[in-house]
């Protein structure tokens, strides 16, 4: 690759994210299927290795590699990962998200015994707390906000739940929180305070035909449901809405760098670029680009049009088999190489100033700590 | 005659990265072939399609994109579950002003994003309607429905609509829509073919959903495997490459009769290109193993090292159909 390319985006230096020791948190986020989860984990790693009190708090790790962490019982609290190198002074801990525990816990921490086991067996709260889109993604910044309360790590590593948009890990809390808080609830559950009298006048009016509108669509039990949920969360009101905005405020401090992570294909790239524009719209702090599998591209002097010539000229001739072989496979990878670079030339045009990590295709799957290290050696780049 | 006559419902589902999108692009294509009509839908509000068949992009209403090979002709929807919520409120109550003070209060938006169980039963919904619809002369508007559904971590509380539904909304008319869907969903006319790489996740995620659709009850159809490399190598030089015992002399040969320069830098990267190449090949084999062990119909697809375009598209049905997939 030619260092002088004029639309070379600049290099994402990972060992100096994190190595500074002002940096506290670092948020993996990008589509589904990049390697987000194997980059945070690789990021921790490298990150307690260089000596960094690190705790990497994953969603939904494959699971030989959660394994591989120590990871084998989902009980939603950090654990010492071991064959860690703590050489440096620096350790690993690493805990996978439980959502409806940690809804569970939200609930309990802020209401009375007696009245959380109420939420807690209601129907409603049930399917809330285990399966409402968003919140994944209200969990993950929960937890990530509980784990900054503690002393116990000065480095921590999040991973995002695989959504269907990168961008749902930011608005998914606001969106659960002000549901919880808002006039829709209120309405469903009959404790709608009102202000004005005029006001209160058109929502009389309109009362009665939503909410039988409602028990039409939804039926009257849910309704029910709603309304017992409700009130027994009274005393929690404000708190969803106000506990979500406090961890995105979080998330705009300087401390907070957000790392998008993404594979050289259009989709993930396209996420990619959501993404970065929304992270400079709401002035978060970008730290870069990870770009996972990208094809390395050392033509060794023989490029692709002459890899194929020379494949072909053997073939014709019928000697050399090994040799033509192995030109088609040089040749091959040399295509993807191309097409890795033409994908990837699409983000940096648009974002010219966003650093750029580039980490090499391996040939195996990542399961084990050498294989994180290795992914940690190669985002961090040739010069390390 | 392909595999799956009488399904009327294709659901194509595999890992985020595995082309699922392109899979089923290519199964619409080949289940269009020699004269039929078919709907490819999707649901994440992704505008894959568009993207896949090279139109502008798709909005909530049945587009001809592209024509099969023998007159048949493929159509798209984009299903976006506002417009669904929208449409369904209009078609079964006449809601008027209550519909629009239920759009103020945010319960549209509450249905479909914070609610996916309500919102997989419109989506849902706007297939299942689409797959019976019949049109002026009482045979169905569509031959096959392809359905580019959510990733395989989801697939099965997706299509699950009935349980997700009925802890909620126990009673009233979606319960009842959630019933009609799930009684085709769980029918011989429904099959759910997932996409796989030869990769560990996409593979594990594989087994995982058919043991989860297995469970709910749900037809698994074909397993899809794609990007499949060209072997290339022969079985005794893969493990001679492993090894990086290759006979690094006979490249040199090779190398200068194919008029190529034959230095060590060459020959160094080639065999390295080899043992990578190798050393993947064999996950590749173990990876396969288990794929071949969920005992279903399994359907290969060649990996294109430029990328998928329409002509590929095409090439991609013809090797769906030639393998019986359609």
């Amino acid at each position: 690759m030619n260092p002088a390319h004029p639309h070379r985006a600049p290099h994402l230096d990972v060992d100096r994210l994190i190595d500074d020791r002002r940096i506290r948190t670092v948020v993996c986020c990008g589509s589904g299927g990049v390697g987000k989860t194997t980059t945070a984990a690789a990021l921790a790693l490298r990150a307690a290795e260089r000596g960094r009190r690190a705790v990497v708090l994953t969603i939904d790790p494959a699971r030989r590699l959660a394994q591989s962490m120590g990871l084998t019982e989902l009980d939603n609290t950090p654990r010492a990962v071991s064959g860690v190198d703590t050489g440096s002074g620096g350790s690993l801990d690493a805990m996978m998200l439980d959502m409806k525990r940690t809804f569970d816990e939200v609930v309990e921490e802020h209401t009375t015994p007696e009245k959380a086991r109420q939420i807690l067996a209601n129907p409603f709260y049930q399917a809330l707390s285990s399966s409402f889109a968003g919140t994944q993604e209200y969990m993950a910044m929960e937890k990530l906000g509980q784990l900054r309360h503690r002393a116990d790590w000065d480095l921590i590593v999040v991973d995002t739940p695989p959504s269907r948009s990168a961008l749902d890990f930011l608005d998914a809390p606001e969106r659960l929180g002000s549901f919880l808080d808002g006039r829709l609830i209120k309405l469903l559950s009959g404790t709608a305070k009102t202000g004005g009298r005029t006001y209160l006048k058109v929502l009389h009016a309109g009362f009665t035909v939503v909410s039988s509108a409602l028990t039409k669509i939804l039926g009257g039990e849910l309704l029910r449901d709603v309304q017992t949920f409700v009130n027994a969360l009274d005393t929690m009101f404000g708190g969803f809405r106000e506990r979500a905005d406090a961890t995105y405020a979080l998330l705009k401090r300087p401390e907070t760098a957000f790392v998008v992570v993404a594979a050289p294909e259009p989709d993930a790239l396209r996420e990619a670029s959501y993404f970065v524009d929304r992270l400079s719209q709401d002035a978060m702090p970008l730290a870069g680009l990870v770009l996972n599998r990208v094809h390395a591209d050392h033509t060794g002097g023989v490029g692709i049009e002459q890899a194929i010539a020379g494949a072909e000229r053997l073939e014709a001739a019928d000697e050399h088999r090994l040799t033509a072989a192995l030109l088609r496979l040089h040749a091959e990878r040399l295509r993807l190489a191309a097409r890795d670079a033409r994908t990837g030339e699409r983000f940096t045009s648009a974002h010219p100033d966003v650093p750029v990590a580039r980490v090499p295709a391996l040939a195996g799957d990542v399961h084990d700590l050498d294989g994180l290290r290795q992914v940690g050696a190669l985002s961090a780049g040739p010069e390390s | 005659m392909g595999d799956w006559e009488g399904v009327r419902l294709h659901v194509v589902t595999g890992k985020g990265g595995t082309g699922k999108t392109t899979v089923a692009g290519a199964l619409a294509l080949a289940l269009a072939a020699g004269g039929g009509r078919v709907l490819i839908v999707e649901v994440e509000e992704r505008q894959g399609l568009a993207q896949l068949f090279d139109v502008a992009p798709l909005s909530y209403e049945e587009l001809r994109v592209a024509p099969a090979p023998g007159g048949g002709e493929v159509h798209a929807l984009a299903i976006d579950a506002h417009e669904a919520m929208h449409e369904y409120l209009a078609m079964f109550y006449r809601l008027g002003r209550a519909g629009r003070a239920l759009d103020k209060l945010g319960f549209v938006d509450f249905a479909t994003t914070i609610a996916p169980g309500l919102r997989d039963v419109l989506v849902t919904g706007k297939t299942y309607e689409a797959a019976r619809r019949r049109d002026s002369s009482g045979g169905f508007s569509y031959d096959a429905v392809v359905l580019d559904a959510p990733p395989t971590g989801r697939i099965a509380r997706f299509l699950d609509v009935n349980s997700s539904v009925t802890s909620l909304a126990r009673v009233g008319p979606i319960n009842r829509q959630a019933a009609a869907i799930t009684e085709l969903i769980h029918s011989p006319r429904t099959a759910v073919h997932i996409v796989s790489l030869l990769e560990d996740m996409p593979v594990q995620e594989t087994a995982d959903a058919v043991d989860e659709l297995h469970a709910a009850g749900i037809t698994v159809g074909g397993v899809v495997v794609n990007q499949v490399r060209e072997p290339h190598l022969r079985a005794r030089e893969l493990t001679a490459a492993r090894r990086r015992r290759l006979d690094r002399d006979a490249v040199a040969e090779g190398l200068r009769a194919a008029g190529l320069a034959d230095d060590d830098t060459v020959v160094d990267l080639l065999t390295e290109r080899a043992r990578e190449h190798a050393e993947r090949a064999a996950l590749e084999k173990k990876q396969r193993e288990v794929l071949d062990g969920l005992d279903r119909p399994t359907y290969q697809l060649p990996r294109y090292p430029d990328g998928i375009d329409p002509t590929a598209l095409y090439e991609l049905a013809g090797t769906l159909a030639d393998q019986g997939a359609a």
